[in-house]
């Protein structure tokens, strides 16, 4: 059952307050909503990062969920072992706790860089698990350092803006094409700003068989340098200039979800500008390099619809 | 405050209460406070949605609001509020308002 | 059940004898043939059990500890680079108190690349609060995996079974098997302190502050210590079940010994045991100590055993570069003597070295230059200079 409207959406916090993550971050509602519409009867396998960092400081915890976090580059594994073992124990009568999904939490360097091996891995072997990335496109932790999914031009610690270089020079990696090349049954894309559609992908994410992944768009606030109440708002203007489109690939079909259904067609996308000039990271833009990046998304959009069309 | 020795505390730093973070109250952190203004709220439930801790809670009852009747409230609860300012934000109504915190 | 195998394969019937519930494996030399026994046995039904074919050694040490944190008994199996690999979950296994058991056909590291036998893997996981055994027979191989799963989940830690690569992980001995229905009752599966369950949710692997991280590393040097009272305890009670145990220290002609060579492993203790049988005839009091658990430390056992001798020599097959004295071993053991109060000159004889070949006549040479001088300091054997 799908959820229609936000009166259908859990209302139990099953992720507690009290945690450190900065005022206003986004990760912290992707968060709160992952662990709301999974229920109760979940594993959490959780990456090095900021997310775990700040939910774990002993003796304390804000998981609700049982929770293992091991290392940065290795949660995929981690994950495919409790799945392992949870079929293993239940074919031999001692796995009495039900139908417990599998998850694993990490973040884009855990991912894209670091935690690419065994994300393969995991995918290849068609583990039972459901895979969410929480994307703030840098390592945070760390303190804002360039990963692969940084974009270009983004100023990070480790890509100053300075007379040779402006900011990141390389392109973010198309981790939801590596993803999908492994022939899952369900990926898809989501923001914290459409809450409603993240839920219903956390859904059904979790009760497809076999390995599904989430690619959820989770802005930073001292990494993106934008005011803390603006979270949600950048997240919302990345969606609608279309620089994070929201789709979901389904056993082979790629489906365009609402708003981005709509921006195929370029004249309903708001301009790029609207989401770079909010952030701090792309101040030194100049004309051109706004232009070169637009280019770079019409492109990703041609290449998405071929996907669409090719696909549907 | 003496903390516990090796042998008092559960082998290899697992955590055994769930949630506990609800002990750290963050209320500190706060330089503005949000202030929910329940004459302009037309219950859009956004503030509850973003809410990055979920912080905001709905409270069930009857509550009349001048002419209109609405069977559910939204309020902060402030020990955990960081003072972010995405409810006002977001709120659609302006019906929240950030006041600084006297201090 | 008497059967022929190899070290590897005596692993693998102990793994399936122990009715084990999750492995994750990668394969590499000479420990593949390990993978492919247990594939065998997967796939015939034999052993219930899941089989992750891991994408590398650190993501197959990842996935177990993830499963016997899932309440799991779990095995998985690597040499060398594998084991360098995974050298980072190393700490993590045990410092998490997670009761792995893995086997380790030990092989030289790389660079240059070589395939064969020596300890440099091993030695380097000897800090990472791993209980380590060093079998030296197949049918030692096969009793130690079944007594590790006791020891592990005893003492929650995780637990590796080393043994020569290739000149005893490839090469045939009888080997005596036990009934697997015994097997079953002398390891019952105990309930874990915490394991990942939805029932009951706890948080492994938190951040921890520096006012709380000595006391974990604290409990891990109590656990480590607790181990070699459960190895010793679990060593006698399998004796009592099945009819063979081994001790911490296995001494071969020792009790009137004036000079003794300290080692481990299947290839140099039968060539240790040979030189003293042959400098024996020659009217030497030649023995032999094998160190077979090797973390913890048998330190009592050790200098229980070499007070009594003239002279020793400790025979490694692993360099620590740069070190006082090379040899990994002979560092223990003198520390061990120097901790009670036992001064004795002693040789540190390095040899075996990427399976160099190790003769016999060259052990008996040590006992030779053990009773011609009191000497001190390190022996290269075997190398061109
Ligand atoms: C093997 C290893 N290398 C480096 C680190 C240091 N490190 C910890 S978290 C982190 C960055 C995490 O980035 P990301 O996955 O994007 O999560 P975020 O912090 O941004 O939420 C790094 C580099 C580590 N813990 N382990
Ligand atoms: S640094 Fe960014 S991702 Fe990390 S807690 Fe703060 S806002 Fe969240
Ligand atoms: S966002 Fe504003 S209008 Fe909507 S529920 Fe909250 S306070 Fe009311
Ligand atoms: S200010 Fe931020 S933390 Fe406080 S109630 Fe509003 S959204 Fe929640
Ligand atoms: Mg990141």
């Amino acid at each position: 059952m799908r959820f229609k409207t936000l009166r259908d959406l859990p209302r139990e916090e099953l992720f507690a307050p009290g945690h450190r993550m900065c005022a206003g971050c986004g990760a912290a509602i992707a968060m709160r909503w992952v662990t709301k519409v999974l229920g109760p009867n979940a594993i959490v396998a959780n990456a090095t990062g900021c997310v775990e960092v700040t939910t774990t400081p002993y003796p304390e915890t804000a998981w609700m969920h049982p929770y293992i976090h091991v290392a940065f580059e290795n949660a995929a594994a981690v994950a495919s072992g409790i799945e392992a073992a949870v079929k293993a124990l239940r074919r031999k009568g001692r796995w009495t706790a039900g139908d417990t999904k599998v998850v694993v939490i990490a973040g884009d360097g855990g991912t894209y860089d670091i935690g690419l091996q065994s994300l393969s891995g995991m995918l290849e072997r068609r583990h039972d698990v459901l895979y969410i990335l929480y994307d703030n496109e840098a390592y945070m932790n760390t303190g804002i350092q360039r990963s692969g999914s940084t974009p270009k031009f983004a100023w990070t610690t480790t890509t100053p803006v300075g007379a040779a270089a402006r900011g990141k020079v390389q392109w973010k990696k198309d981790i939801m094409g590596i993803v999908m090349a492994h022939r899952v049954p369900y990926a898809a894309t989501a923001s914290i700003s459409h809450v409603l559609d993240l839920a219903n992908k956390v859904k059904t994410a979790a009760e497809v068989r076999g390995p599904t992944f989430l690619h959820i768009f989770a802005p930073c606030v001292p990494g993106w340098r934008y005011p803390e109440n603006k979270t949600v708002e950048v997240a919302r203007l990345a969606v609608e200039t279309g620089y994070f489109p929201l789709y979901e690939w389904d056993h082979g079909k790629l489906r365009l979800n609402p708003p981005s259904n709509n921006h195929l067609d370029k004249s309903k996308r708001r301009p790029l500008r609207e989401f770079l000039n909010v952030q701090g990271r792309f101040n030194h833009l100049t004309e051109e390099e706004v232009a070169e990046l637009e280019r770079e998304l019409d492109s990703y959009w041609q290449y998405l619809s071929k996907l669409a069309s090719i696909s549907s | 405050m003496t903390l516990p020795g090796a042998s008092q505390l559960p082998i290899g730093a697992v955590v055994t209460e769930p949630g506990s973070t609800r002990r750290n109250t963050t209320a500190g952190w706060r330089a503005y406070k949000p202030v929910i203004h329940d004459d302009r709220c037309v219950r859009c439930q956004l503030c509850w949605l973003y809410c990055p801790e979920g912080t905001i809670v709905e409270l069930r009852g009857v509550f009349q609001i001048g002419g209109r009747k609405y069977d559910v409230k939204y309020e902060v609860v402030y020990d955990y509020c960081k003072g972010c300012g995405i409810c006002a934000n977001e709120c659609p109504t302006r019906a929240i308002e950030m006041v600084p915190e006297v201090v | 059940m008497r059967e022929a195998l190899t070290s590897n394969y005596a692993a693998a019937y102990a793994v399936k004898a122990a009715d084990v519930d999750v492995i994750a494996v990668y394969p590499i030399t000479p420990q593949t043939t390990i993978v492919e026994k247990l594939s065998e046995f997967v796939s015939s039904g034999e052993l219930d059990a899941e089989l992750i074919h891991t994408e590398s050694e650190h993501s197959a040490l990842s996935a177990v500890l993830g499963a016997a944190a899932a309440g799991a008994r779990v095995f998985t199996a690597t040499s060398s680079q594998g084991l360098a690999l995974a050298y980072e979950v190393l700490h993590i296994a045990s410092a998490m108190r997670m009761p792995i058991v893995m086997a380790t056909p030990a092989r030289a590291l790389s660079a240059p690349i070589n395939i064969h036998n020596d300890y440099s893997d091993v030695m380097n996981m000897r800090d990472t609060g791993w209980v380590i055994y060093i079998a030296s027979s197949a049918q030692e191989v096969y009793d130690t995996v079944i007594q590790g799963y006791r020891v592990a989940e005893g003492v929650n830690l995780p637990v590796a079974v080393a043994y020569d690569g290739f000149l005893m992980s490839h090469t045939l001995e009888p080997v005596e098997l036990n009934d697997e229905g015994e097997v079953a009752k002398f390891l019952p599966r105990a309930a874990r302190p915490h394991v990942l369950d939805p029932r009951r949710p706890v948080t492994f692997g938190p951040l921890v502050s520096p006012d709380w991280y000595y006391e974990f590393k604290y409990q891990q040097v109590t656990a480590m210590n607790e181990a070699r009272e459960w190895v010793v305890k679990t060593d006698v009670e399998y004796g009592q079940w099945f009819g063979r145990s081994y001790g911490l220290v296995e001494g071969y002609l020792l009790e009137d010994a004036d000079y003794v060579v300290v080692t481990y492993g299947g290839a140099a203790y039968g060539n240790a045991r040979a030189a003293a049988d042959l400098a024996r005839e020659r009217g030497v009091a030649a023995g032999v100590l094998r160190i077979r658990l090797y973390r913890p430390f048998p330190t009592g056992e050790v200098v229980k055993a070499l007070s009594g001798v003239k002279t020793f020599a400790v025979l490694d097959r692993a360099i620590m570069f740069g070190s006082p004295a090379e040899g990994p071993l002979y560092k223990d053991v003198v520390l061990a003597m120097y901790l009670h109060g036992v001064d004795k000159p002693s040789l540190n004889v390095i040899h075996g070295i990427g399976q160099r070949a190790m003769y016999v006549r060259d052990i008996y040479k040590v006992f030779q230059a053990l009773r011609e001088g009191p000497g001190r300091g390190v022996m290269y054997m075997g190398v061109r200079p």
